[in-house]
């Protein structure tokens, strides 16, 4: 009882300090100084419609990189974590299937995911979204395929490479940049285009594809992770 | 009206968020997670972050939740 006060009394004090905090900021305007200069400048520096991409990757490019290796730090630590030994001998059992309609349905449905989430990352420099959430769609979209089969795999090897060639792609158009046009680390060197045109923006649309390969195929990793240890058998535990 | 509907989420965020902590049953305890996933993606996108909230709302709601169902489903649904 004396317990259930107390949180009660430290949730108010805590709740009531959010509040006032929070209180005294004016929200939605008296933007910062940066923010001010990206919003004047993005344009003429960078050809991306959408300012978020432009401060993404080409403002702090080097800070996406390293969110980008982060999360391949996570897969890689998700599959050395279910790697077990005599991987190739881990089997995936008969399972039962869910019924005809989802089986069926998510077939259909799957090539839509992957359109739509291929549309936001290409999309990125223009309309909201871009590489990561466009990945975590293609993702989801395999993740709903692995519950429809649970006895089905996709190839790991071919996720390797994918997942490899992006993040050469990024990691090369970087030093690119860096080596023979700029004096920069990610300068883009592409012409900017025209405002508003799928084909502008300079190197951002070919950055965001890349990570948004990369980012599709660790999250499918760590799915067919979590999956086969939910319905795999065999293998030396 | 925004604002209106925002404080509802918000409220019902809350209680959602009590609750996927006190369910003993944990399936209900992850939808419930979810759910705050997604209310979450609302707001930002109320507070004109439709880039967030794209982010928020395929992680947080479809694949974190999906790996918290298999979690379960390896292990125990009831806690003790």
């Amino acid at each position: 009882m004396i317990r259930k006060i107390t949180y009660a009394i430290f949730l108010g004090i805590i709740i009531t300090a959010l509040v006032l905090f929070f209180a005294a900021f004016p929200f939605g305007k008296n933007k910062m100084a940066v923010g001010n200069y990206y919003l004047k400048n993005d344009i003429k520096q960078t050809g991306a419609a959408n300012v978020v991409t432009a401060v993404t990757l080409d403002y702090r490019g080097f800070d996406t990189l390293g969110e980008v290796s982060v999360l391949f730090a996570a897969a890689a630590g998700v599959a050395i974590l279910f790697y077990v030994l005599g991987e190739d001998k881990k089997k995936r059992e008969k399972q039962v299937y869910p019924n005809f309609i989802v089986r069926v349905g998510s077939r259909i449905i799957f090539p839509f995911i992957l359109l739509f989430g291929s549309y936001i990352f290409i999309h990125g420099h223009l309309t909201p979204g871009g590489g990561f959430q466009g990945g975590a769609i293609i993702a989801s979209g395999f993740l709903l395929l692995y519950l429809a089969y649970p006895g089905e795999s996709v190839n790991r090897k071919r996720l390797s490479v994918v997942e490899g060639l992006a993040g050469l792609t990024f990691v090369g158009l970087g030093l690119w940049g860096l080596f023979t046009q700029g004096n920069s680390f990610l300068f883009n060197f592409l012409p900017k285009g025209q405002l508003n045109m799928i084909f502008s923006a300079g190197i951002l649309p070919i950055i965001y594809i890349a990570i948004g390969f990369k980012v599709a195929s660790e999250f499918a990793g760590i799915v067919d992770d979590m999956m086969c240890e939910a319905v795999c058998r065999g293998g030396e535990k | 009206m925004i604002l209106y509907a925002s404080w509802i989420l918000i409220i019902l965020m809350i209680i959602l968020a009590v609750l996927s902590v006190q369910f003993k049953d944990l399936i209900a305890a992850v939808v419930a997670m979810g759910a705050v996933s997604l209310i979450i993606s609302l707001l930002f996108l109320f507070l004109q972050a439709p880039d967030v909230a794209m982010a928020e709302a395929s992680i947080g709601a479809a694949l974190t939740m999906a790996i918290y169902i298999i979690v379960v489903r390896k292990t125990e649904r009831r806690e003790k």
